[in-house]
């Protein structure tokens, strides 16, 4: 009892003297510490694509930027939201609640991500969405404190699209995960597909997280269309095209199109399955002297080369920290004030920028897997096609629903 | 959308092809459950052991021993993962359910989830949850055939096949050879079994070993259709109990029927109404416990 009151009785001065010091430098690091959070899929069927990885990749930005910033230590903690927005919500509110943690990232899973950033948003926290991709993060459920880092279903939508319809893929089926992230790309690329004159003669959708696909690949089959979208991502993206070759539905003259794909779901596939396929990222190890170098250090702790979502969430943490820094408080509003206003450029980010709806726009790149003879190591997968524009890429602000764009 | 005599076969074909996976981890179940009255959670575990016993076998067994050219086939997976998984779950049996037989099912139940969620805790601490391919499959099984009404993978008819093969084999065993009536007696009696000079503890090591060898043989079967990951016995195990408590627990028969039938229900609503094709089962079972509380198969006790 007698430790628990001088316990209580300690942390009210520390308190007192840091709000004292605090008050000399503006308002300072609240609770003496900066905490981020990495909130993710850990164990299921995202986890290899983010899960460990992401909280490995802020850890290191933590490393990097020294561990401590305006004098303050710089903490990392992890959980695993099994994908599921309930327990999404209730790790974040105890996050904030109790553990006073500053910066939420990761967030795969957009279920999860919509209701996190609106949860931290209402609290005044925020949110540094690597992980998710549905575009209502940044529309019509946009708020003051989220950021969507990496990539988008517009994004990913648009630049795949305008590399397939054009080379004769018109008629398309959508194969759609059946939850907000499929739906929210299902509708993107049809968007893009209709408007450079394709077709969407149907869509099927299936529950996330399942193993196996040969009736739904059946019913994309028997519908005839020239190509078959998989509005889906890990796990089940690997599963689908596994199984369409296996029932050699790509010797019919129809083909698979992932629309979100990440390098470890190649490594999963196998060049010899997945080679010649073109898909959409805003991220690749190889591409430069930079990026190279970091996904060395990246491999020597995780075993694995970054992927999009692991190296957005270093690029996010490193550039959280620094808008702390600049802005001498890790106040939200003051934080991202800064965060908007600064370039975001980097290994990872090339032309970001931070728009008022909460986007981070940066260069995207169309992706297309090497063939077995063209690689020349194990993590030797893919080759950069065309480099699309930030512009280009995303969605221009005027289309943007977000009501925090004035127009 | 209007649903043609082709696409529904086609389902159905497919659901079948659910439906022997059901089936013959069900009647590892039913096995298991029948004479150890152990309700085995662990099943969707070892079923995954099955899968990384082939897959290691083939891409990573030759290199740890030294000889970077040995890979494990495909056939000899089938023969090498049942027997390494079964000597596993001997292990087990031995060690740890032996000492519950006398307490209520609850605890076998309990000991046997929680080693399902380590085995599988550790597995996702080494593997690509996403899966990794199979590439053994032989090159006889490779490409597909016509079957009239649909084009369907070679491997997948091997696999209906011989899994229909292990599963009525198997409920020939137990229920028409002597051996199998030796089971039923230790089940039923073990004092009076003993008293006619049967080793009924052996006896029970050996019938776990063969059930939990059931699955690994499962998965074997699994691995070059579905990426081998840890986690695909948890996606698999929930289908599988609703199947065993629909056929009624500890039937042998009823196992087999019923995971072969529900398979293509399953298939058959993905044709009328795909979003409910995951339910479907589940929505089975409450029928079934409603009317028939034992399940279809089971006795009344």
């Amino acid at each position: 009892m007698k430790n628990l009151f001088s316990k209580a009785a300690l942390s009210v001065a520390v308190l007192a003297m840091t709000s004292g010091m605090a008050g000399a430098a503006g308002k300072g690091i609240s609770d003496g510490v900066v905490k981020i959070g990495v909130l993710t899929d850990m164990s299921g069927v995202y986890s290899t694509l983010g899960g460990k990885g992401t909280q490995v990749a802020v850890e290191m930005a933590v490393k990097d930027f020294g561990g401590k910033v305006l004098g303050k230590p710089i903490q990392v903690i992890g959980a695993d939201h099994q994908n599921k927005a309930d327990i999404a919500s209730a790790k974040a509110r105890e996050w904030i609640d109790n553990e006073k943690v500053d910066m939420i990232t990761g967030l795969l899973n957009s279920g999860c991500a919509l209701a996190v950033q609106k949860l931290a948003s209402d609290k005044k926290k925020i949110t540094m969405n690597t992980g998710a991709a549905s575009t209502d993060l940044t529309n019509k459920a946009c708020t003051p404190y989220g950021i969507h880092y990496v990539y988008d279903t517009y994004a990913l939508g648009k630049v795949t699209a305008e590399a397939v319809v054009p080379s004769g893929g018109k008629s398309w089926y959508f194969i759609t995960a059946d939850y907000a992230f499929g739906h929210s790309l299902e509708a993107n690329t049809t968007k893009f597909v209709t408007k450079l004159g394709g077709k969407v003669l149907g869509s099927v959708r299936h529950p996330l997280s399942t193993a196996d696909f040969s009736s739904y690949l059946l019913q994309a089959q028997s519908s005839g269309a020239q190509i078959i979208g998989l509005a889906n991502a890990g796990g089940d993206t690997t599963n689908a095209i596994k199984q369409a070759r296996e029932f050699g539905i790509d010797k019919k003259g129809q083909r698979l199109v992932g629309l979100l794909i990440f390098d470890t779901d190649i490594k999963s596939l196998g060049l010899n399955v997945a080679q010649g396929m073109q898909f959409t990222s805003g991220f690749y190890w190889d591409r430069d002297a930079a990026t190279r170098a970091f996904a060395k250090r990246f491999y020597a702790i995780h075993k694995a080369m970054p992927t999009m979502d692991q190296a957005g969430a270093y690029s996010a943490t490193m550039n959280y920290l620094k808008a702390v820094k600049a802005a001498g408080t890790d106040d939200s509003d003051a934080v991202m004030a800064k965060l908007k206003s600064m370039n975001i450029s980097d290994f990872f980010a090339v032309n970001g920028k931070i728009r008022a709806d909460g986007r981070m726009v940066h260069d995207m790149y169309l992706m297309e897997v090497k063939k077995p003879s063209e690689s020349k190591g194990e993590w030797d997968l893919l080759k950069i096609v065309k480099t699309v524009p930030a512009s280009d890429a995303f969605m221009p602000l005027s289309e943007s629903t977000c009501s925090l764009v004035s127009k | 959308m209007e649903i043609s005599f082709q696409m529904v076969m086609s389902q159905v074909m497919l659901g079948l092809n659910n439906g022997v996976f059901y089936a013959i981890l069900s009647l590892g179940l039913a096995v298991i459950f029948g004479l150890l009255n152990i309700v085995n959670f662990a099943h969707g575990a070892l079923y995954m052991l099955g899968a990384y016993v082939a897959l290691l076998g083939y891409t990573s067994i030759g290199p740890l021993l030294g000889m970077p050219d040995f890979h494990l086939s495909y056939w000899a997976a089938l023969i090498v993962a049942p027997l390494v998984v079964g000597a596993f779950g001997i292990v087990i049996e031995r060690t740890m359910l032996r000492r519950l037989y006398k307490f209520d099912h609850l605890y076998g139940l309990l000991l046997t989830f929680g080693l399902a969620l380590i085995i599988q805790g550790v597995f996702t601490n080494f593997f690509n949850v996403s899966g990794d391919p199979y590439e053994a499959k032989p090159e006889i099984l490779s490409g597909v055939v016509n079957l009239g009404f649909m084009m369907f993978p070679k491997y997948r008819l091997w696999v209906i096949v011989i899994s229909l093969v292990v599963c009525f084999g198997t409920w020939y065993v137990i229920e028409r050879t002597k051996l199998g009536s030796y089971l039923r007696a230790g089940t039923e009696n073990p004092e009076l079994v003993k008293a006619f000079g049967v080793n009924v503890p052996l006896m029970i090591t050996l019938t776990y070993g063969y059930g939990v060898a059931l699955a690994a043989f499962a998965g074997v079967l699994a691995a070059p259709i579905y990426s081998v990951s840890p986690v695909m016995g948890s996606e698999m195990i929930i289908t599988v109990f609703a199947v065993v408590v629909i056929g009624g627990m500890g039937s042998i028969m009823g196992s087999i029927v019923t995971g072969l039938l529900l398979g293509m229900v399953e298939g058959f609503t993905k044709v009328v109404y795909a979003p409910a094709s995951s339910t479907v089962i589940f929505l089975i079972m409450v029928i079934v416990l409603l009317v028939k509380p034992a399940g279809l198969f089971g006795k009344e006790s």
